[in-house]
């Protein structure tokens, strides 16, 4: 309960943190009416859009009145077309959740057993050939990778589609483009953390009493290995929704990362801050299910405050 | 065929690589039998225990000759075995026990799954019956609470409870072959007597013959009925333990004999002429907070108690203690590496507890420290010039030439060449670099040493040589010790007086000859009596009919 608390109290601390960092820089990066209104209009109207979004008062006002909203669940209107930016950011959730889930989903699917096989057969031909091919993997760029697929399979073979998010098939670039660096990213994490935990002299012990070789490496090695393997997990979704950033501009897939570039161009101020606001709570959730998921695998930190009392 | 071996090792080999680790070596232990495999490091009796049950090519290493038999009646040899029939015999008809019982058990699995796993493998007991036999198995190695341990994991055990859990996992299916590994080194020496006792009681009990690797004669003494002496792979010596002791038959195990420090054996060291105590100790405190965070409770550690003691100059004041009880954490609370809480310490007339960061500086080329690990606490990008000159380059600034000449002098100092300056410290044995930890002690002229551990990484017959060279040196420079150890037996060689520590306070201080022979605290007289004595019992030979060497 206690624990709660204290995880609750910093994650409105980082939340709070960020929302005002977002406000400045972005109030610091040019005048919204700059580039939302044509260039040629005249100065009348300019501050009457001014004088309608707020702009006009000090920014110590604006940034106290935006809290003051914040915290009634109001994250302002787009300047763009007057919606509500909340529901406009929501709308798009759905899908680039679909798509980074699946993405993940592919990369851990795909990295850890290639990890644990690299490493179970560590220096074979079968590691080296795991590890050549995920220094591939993670080196390619992922606006390049995704590239490449339109073409091969948009343009020449004509089997996927290259844009929209319509049906199934539109999701498979998207998630392998987002997924093929995480999942080489994690056949490297699980391959060293799994070596090291088959050096340990637990293994030694779990061979001295006659267990198989799948019972070592499914029962005493693995549950050790994905320990730090976890950890790693959480930063890597800030990364992964980096990469949806990117991914959703080349395959014009309709979610949040296009939202966001877009939106950032056009300085439409309320949707940039909904959106950073949304990631920021992403990763928080994201740090504290590490820290659940870390304390479920490791006994030694669950019971971490009675260790030593024998 | 009645008193057929159920173990007989005949010729074998174990390489790595090209080196070879064991040659020819033949041994026979018969049920119910104790045989010890001596020897220093590098003598091949770890790869001969890790042979034994096909552990070996684990570690990256073979057997190249030989048989492994196993079983009084229709032997098997273990050497001809795949890694898959060798699955069947692990654990159940051989099983063995580990050296470092921190880490040789899985730290996210429970003990009764770890304990169960054996059971259910090679009995094919069910989950329901697995947790009886588990519950059972605990009860036969004397652990408290059996029940509640089972479902705990390994770190909330201590280290004697871990290795009672090892034992019990080995024995659970009653093996024929135990081989205990160094199983009580990692071990404070009451927990040791403790282990020793429950697997000879356990061995009584179960009649298994048992294969035990140690270094340390004196449990060699306690344990083994006969021993094979080992150096660099090749069998020096197969004696019954009783000869073995009253009447080594070759060099090397006469030398081993020698080196191993007896207690009660050492000849005194003469007491220092009174004098102006160079380092002065006095009511000195830490205390350790864990926890304490926002909303967590603090819990707080007194790790050094109200300690408070004088070392003459030109003395070694050997400071004894089991784990934990706050040797260490003296140690550094006296160099003010750690801040102490309460008390002073005064050092060559300086007290030291109060200067700021400048004048520590300064003061701290008047003491200075060689640590356990030789290995760990020497730089391994760095030359021995370097490393050995760099206290002293540290506190005077002095340049390369004079370094040079420096490095020079200190390598006579510790008996090695002075042309090795140049070489890297992995070239370098375990002994050779403790040596140069000391000469890089001694390259600021300090007043006073103390030395944490220094010799309990090393063969006795190289911790011999080290503790040699320091007493050499004090004699010649009029050093002061601070000699930390848990082993008592080093301390009563090499120190004029002696402190006990306990839970954070010296419960005893005197001299060698007061502590450790009238010893007036309880806990020293506990601690005294758990030393193993490498003295054997001598009806211990008599039990077997004299054995076919």
């Amino acid at each position: 309960m206690l624990w709660f608390l204290t995880k609750t109290l910093r994650a409105v601390i980082t939340m709070w943190l960020v929302v005002t960092f977002v406000f400045f820089v972005l109030r610091l990066s040019g005048d919204p009416t700059m580039m939302l209104l044509p260039d040629d209009i005249d100065e009348a109207t300019r501050d009457f859009y001014r004088r309608l979004w707020g702009l006009d008062r000090p920014i110590m006002v604006q940034y106290w009145s935006y809290l003051g909203a914040l915290l009634q669940g109001d994250f302002g209107i787009s300047f763009r077309n007057n919606l509500d930016a909340f529901g406009l950011v929501w709308d798009r959730v759905p899908k680039t959740a679909l798509l980074t889930g699946t993405a993940l989903l592919i990369s851990l699917a795909i990295g850890i057993p290639l990890g644990i096989v690299a490493a179970f057969y560590r220096d074979s031909w079968l590691d080296r050939g795991v590890m050549a091919v995920s220094v591939f993997g993670f080196s390619m760029p992922n606006f390049f990778l995704g590239i490449l697929l339109i073409l091969v399979f948009s343009l020449n073979l004509r089997v996927l589609p290259s844009s929209g998010s319509g049906t199934w098939a539109h999701l498979i670039m998207p998630a392998a483009t987002l997924g093929v660096s995480f999942a080489a990213q994690f056949a490297r994490y699980t391959r060293s953390s799994m070596i090291d935990v088959l050096n340990k002299s637990y293994m030694r012990t779990a061979r001295s009493k006659g267990a198989g070789p799948v019972r070592r490496v499914n029962l005493h090695a693995l549950p050790n290995a994905a320990i730090p393997v976890v950890t790693i997990l959480g930063f890597k979704v800030g990364e992964l929704l980096g990469g949806a950033v990117i991914t959703e501009t080349v395959f014009a897939w309709p979610g949040i990362g296009r939202l966001l570039t877009n939106s950032v161009a056009a300085r439409d101020l309320a949707v940039v801050q909904c959106i950073m606001i949304l990631l920021a709570l992403t990763m928080v959730l994201a740090n504290t299910i590490t820290d659940l998921a870390y304390g479920w695998l490791d006994p030694r930190v669950r019971v971490g405050a009675k260790a030593g009392a024998r | 065929m009645i008193d057929a071996p159920v173990l007989s090792v005949k010729h074998l080999s174990v390489a790595f690589g090209r080196h070879v680790a064991v040659r020819d070596l033949s041994f026979d232990i018969h049920a119910g039998e104790t045989l010890a495999l001596v020897g220093e490091s590098g003598s091949g009796k770890s790869a001969t225990a890790l042979s034994v049950l096909r552990l070996i090519e684990r570690e990256g290493g073979r057997i190249t000759e030989g048989a492994i038999r196993l079983g009084a009646q229709d032997p098997v040899d273990l050497a001809a075995l795949s890694d898959r029939e060798m699955q069947a015999f692990r654990g159940n008809r051989v099983s063995m026990i580990f050296q470092e019982p921190m880490t040789s058990l899985n730290p996210v699995m429970r003990i009764g799954e770890q304990l169960g796993e054996v059971l259910r493998r090679h009995q094919g007991l069910g989950t329901q019956a697995a947790r009886v036999a588990a519950r059972h198995a605990l009860e036969q190695v004397r652990i408290p609470d059996p029940e509640r341990r089972l479902r705990q994991y390994p770190h909330e055990l201590s280290g004697g409870l871990r290795q009672r859990v090892m034992i019990a996992i080995a024995l659970a299916c009653r093996p024929d072959v135990l081989i205990a590994d160094e199983p009580t080194t990692a071990l404070d020496v009451t927990t040791q007597a403790e282990v020793l006792k429950l697997l000879k009681s356990l061995q009584a009990e179960i009649g298994m013959a048992v294969l035990f690797i140690t270094h340390d004669m004196g449990v060699v003494a306690e344990v083994a009925d006969r021993g094979v002496v080992l150096r660099h792979g090749r069998t020096e010596e197969v004696a019954r333990v009783a000869d073995l002791f009253a009447a080594p038959q070759s060099a090397y195990a006469r030398d081993l004999m020698a080196a191993t420090p007896k207690l009660g054996q050492s000849p005194l060291r003469p007491p220092v002429p009174q004098a102006e105590p160079v380092l002065r100790v006095s009511g000195l405190s830490k205390s350790f907070a864990q926890g304490g965070g926002i909303l967590k409770p603090r819990t707080v550690t007194q790790a050094v108690r109200d300690v408070s003691f004088d070392i003459l100059p030109g003395e070694t004041l050997g400071l004894v203690g089991e784990s934990g009880c706050g040797k260490s954490t003296l140690s550094r609370a006296l160099m003010r590496l750690i801040e102490p809480d309460a008390g002073t310490v005064t050092l060559a007339g300086q007290e030291i507890t109060g200067l700021d960061a400048a004048a520590l500086r300064q003061a701290r080329s008047n003491i200075q420290m060689v640590f356990q690990d030789p290995f760990a606490s020497l730089n391994p990008r760095m030359t021995v010039r370097d490393l050995i000159t760099e206290p002293a380059y540290l506190h005077s600034g002095i340049g390369p030439d004079a370094r040079a000449r420096l490095a020079g002098d200190l390598l006579e100092q510790v008996t090695l060449e002075r042309d090795v300056a140049d070489r890297y410290p992995h070239q370098f044995s375990g002994g050779q670099r403790q040596r140069l930890c000391i000469a890089r002690a001694l390259s600021v002229s300090p007043r006073v040493i103390v030395a944490d551990e220094a010799v309990s990484a090393l063969d006795v017959s190289t911790a011999a040589r080290v503790t040699r060279l320091m007493q050499d040196i004090q004699d010649r420079l009029k050093i002061a010790f601070l000699f930390i150890s848990h082993d008592i037996a080093v301390v009563e060689r090499v120190s004029h007086r002696i402190a006990v520590m306990y839970r954070g306070e010296i419960v005893e201080i005197g001299p060698t000859d007061r502590v450790l022979r009238h010893p007036q605290h309880d806990y020293t007289r506990k601690l005294l009596a758990a030393v193993p004595n490498p003295v054997p019992r001598p009806m211990r030979a008599a039990r077997r009919p004299e054995p076919v060497l």
